[in-house]
C-alpha cells in the first residue's frame, strides 16, 4: 500500500500549516468569504483541519451527515456549485504552495469533489 | 417532554429553549451572572443530581468539573436535575482589598490579597464576588507569583452593579471572594523565548496585556515585545508613564499608545490600532499575537492579523463580553 498524502505531507503538523494557508485564501476571496462572516475562527479552523485530514487520507471520522447539517444554513443563503469550485481551487493552490505533486493534487480534488452533494444538501 | 429543575425547596419546569440560568432568573431567583455566553464563569453552580453536559463544563478547572460544577447559562439538561449555588467557601478564595486607586476617569485599579494561594497566571481571568454576591469577571494585570497581591483593572460603568459597589462601598481592608482562575491567554515560554510578541487591546484590555508582557519579561523573554494600547481619546489611556518607564528600562520592550481622536505631537500616536498592529508584523511565522478587550475589536483584529499572515495557532485572544 502506498503512503497516504497525509503521511507524505508530514501528518498532523503539516495539516495545521495547510489549514492556515487554505483558510487565509478563502477569507481573502470575496466570492466566498461572506459565508464566513461572524464565524468563530478557531472552531472553523478545527473543522477545516478535520476536512483536510480526511481529503489527505489521514485518520478521520468523516460523516456526510455532519457535512450536510453544517452547510444547510449556507445552502439557504445561496451556496452553490460555483462556491464549491472556488474552495477546491483554493485547496489546489494551497497544496501547490506546499510543493505537492500535480497528480496528488488531482487525487485530493477528486476526494473533495466526492463530498460536493453532501455540502450542497442534494 | 418537560424537565424539572430543583433549586432550594422549589422545583421549576424548564422551557425548551431555556438554560438553567434562564429558568431560575425567570422565577426571580438571584443567581449571579454576567456574560451569559459561557466565558466569564460568573454563573457557576453545582449539580447535586444530574450530569452536567460537556458544554456546561467547558473551560472549568478539573477540580470544579470533578465536583459537578457547571455554568448555568450553558446547561440545558434533558433530565430532572437538582442544583445549588456553590458554597463560596468551597468554590472561592477569600481575599482582602489592599488598594483602590483611580487610573484615569473611568478605570480603577483594585489590588487584592488572597487568604490562600490562588494559582493564577498573568493574563488569565478570575471572578470577583462582592459581599452582596455580585460576580464579575476581570483579567489579572500583574504577575501574582512575583507580588503578594492580585491586580485588576475595573472599568467604571454608569449604574453598573459592581461599579456602584466599588465607588460607594468598597474600602481597603474589606473582604471579597475570588473564583477561578480561567483562560488560555497567557505567555508560553517556548522556542527558546526568541519569538516576537505583539500585544494589542483597547480600554481595560490593557490589564491582561500588561500582565502577559511583565510575565514574559520576568521569564527572560528575548524576542521583541510590542504593546499597543488603543483608545478613542487621550484621556482614555492609562498607566502611560509607567509603561513608558518600562520601555526605557527594557530595550526590547516597546509601548505604543494610540488614539483615534486627538492632537498631533503628543505622547501618543494618532491612528487606528488595527492598522498599526498589522503593519508591525514582521516575522509572520513566529510572532505571537495577544488581543484583548472589546469583542468587536478582538474579532476584527484577529481576522486582520491572520490575513496578514500570522499563524492561527499563534493568536491568543480574550474578548471582554459585556454583562447582560
Amino acid at each position: 500500500m502506498t503512503a497516504s498524502l497525509y503521511e507524505k505531507l508530514g501528518g498532523e503538523e503539516a495539516v495545521s500549516a495547510a489549514v492556515d494557508i487554505f483558510y487565509r485564501k478563502v477569507l481573502a476571496d470575496d466570492r466566498v468569504n461572506y459565508f464566513f462572516d461572524n464565524i468563530d475562527m478557531d472552531r472553523q479552523a478545527a473543522k477545516q483541519k478535520a476536512f483536510l485530514t480526511m481529503v489527505f487520507g489521514g485518520p478521520n471520522n468523516y460523516t456526510g451527515k455532519d457535512m450536510r447539517e453544517a452547510h444547510k444554513p449556507l445552502v439557504e443563503k445561496g451556496l452553490n456549485d460555483t462556491h464549491v469550485d472556488v474552495i477546491i481551487e483554493h485547496l489546489g493552490a494551497t497544496l501547490k504552495e506546499l510543493g505537492v505533486a500535480d497528480e496528488d493534487i488531482q487525487q485530493v480534488a477528486d476526494i473533495a469533489n466526492s463530498v460536493r452533494d453532501d455540502v450542497l444538501n442534494r | 417532554m418537560a424537565y424539572k429543575i430543583s433549586y432550594g425547596d422549589s422545583t421549576y419546569v424548564r422551557q425548551a429553549d431555556d438554560s438553567v440560568l434562564d429558568t431560575l432568573l425567570a422565577q426571580g431567583i438571584d443567581i449571579p451572572h454576567s456574560c451569559r455566553s459561557g466565558v466569564c464563569q460568573s454563573c457557576l453552580m453545582q449539580a447535586l443530581e444530574g450530569v452536567p453536559s460537556e458544554a456546561a463544563q467547558a473551560g472549568l478547572k478539573s477540580t470544579y468539573r470533578a465536583k459537578a460544577y457547571f455554568l448555568a447559562c450553558c446547561w440545558y439538561p434533558e433530565e430532572d436535575v437538582v442544583v445549588k449555588l456553590p458554597n463560596t467557601a468551597d468554590s472561592a478564595v477569600a481575599a482582602t482589598i489592599s488598594e483602590i486607586e483611580p487610573l484615569n476617569h473611568n478605570v480603577v485599579r483594585l489590588r487584592l490579597i488572597a487568604d490562600k494561594p490562588f494559582d493564577a497566571i498573568a493574563g488569565q481571568h478570575l471572578t470577583l464576588i462582592t459581599p452582596h454576591n455580585v460576580a464579575r469577571s476581570y483579567s489579572i494585570a500583574n504577575v501574582p507569583d512575583e507580588e503578594a497581591y492580585i491586580e485588576l483593572h475595573v472599568r467604571v460603568i454608569a449604574n453598573g452593579k459592581l461599579s456602584s459597589w466599588l465607588l460607594h462601598e468598597a474600602k481597603t481592608g474589606m473582604a471579597v471572594y475570588l473564583r477561578g482562575p480561567a483562560g488560555e491567554c497567557f505567555y508560553v515560554a517556548e522556542d527558546e523565548k526568541n519569538f516576537p510578541i505583539i500585544l494589542a487591546g483597547t480600554g481595560t484590555g490593557l490589564a491582561p496585556l500588561l500582565g502577559i508582557a511583565r510575565d514574559a519579561l520576568r521569564q527572560g523573554h528575548r524576542g521583541d515585545i510590542h504593546l499597543f494600547h488603543g483608545a478613542l481619546k487621550p484621556e482614555d489611556l492609562y498607566l502611560v508613564e509607567y509603561l513608558q518607564a518600562l520601555s526605557d528600562r527594557y530595550a526590547h520592550f516597546n509601548y505604543t499608545p494610540c488614539v483615534l481622536h486627538g492632537l498631533d505631537g503628543k505622547f501618543y500616536v494618532r491612528g487606528d490600532i488595527q492598522e498599526l498592529v498589522v503593519a508591525d508584523i514582521a516575522d509572520k511565522k513566529n510572532t505571537r499575537i495577544y488581543l484583548c478587550g472589546a469583542p468587536e475589536l478582538v474579532n476584527s483584529l484577529k481576522k486582520k492579523v491572520f490575513l496578514a499572515g500570522a499563524s492561527l495557532a499563534h493568536i491568543y485572544h480574550d474578548a471582554f463580553l459585556p454583562s447582560k
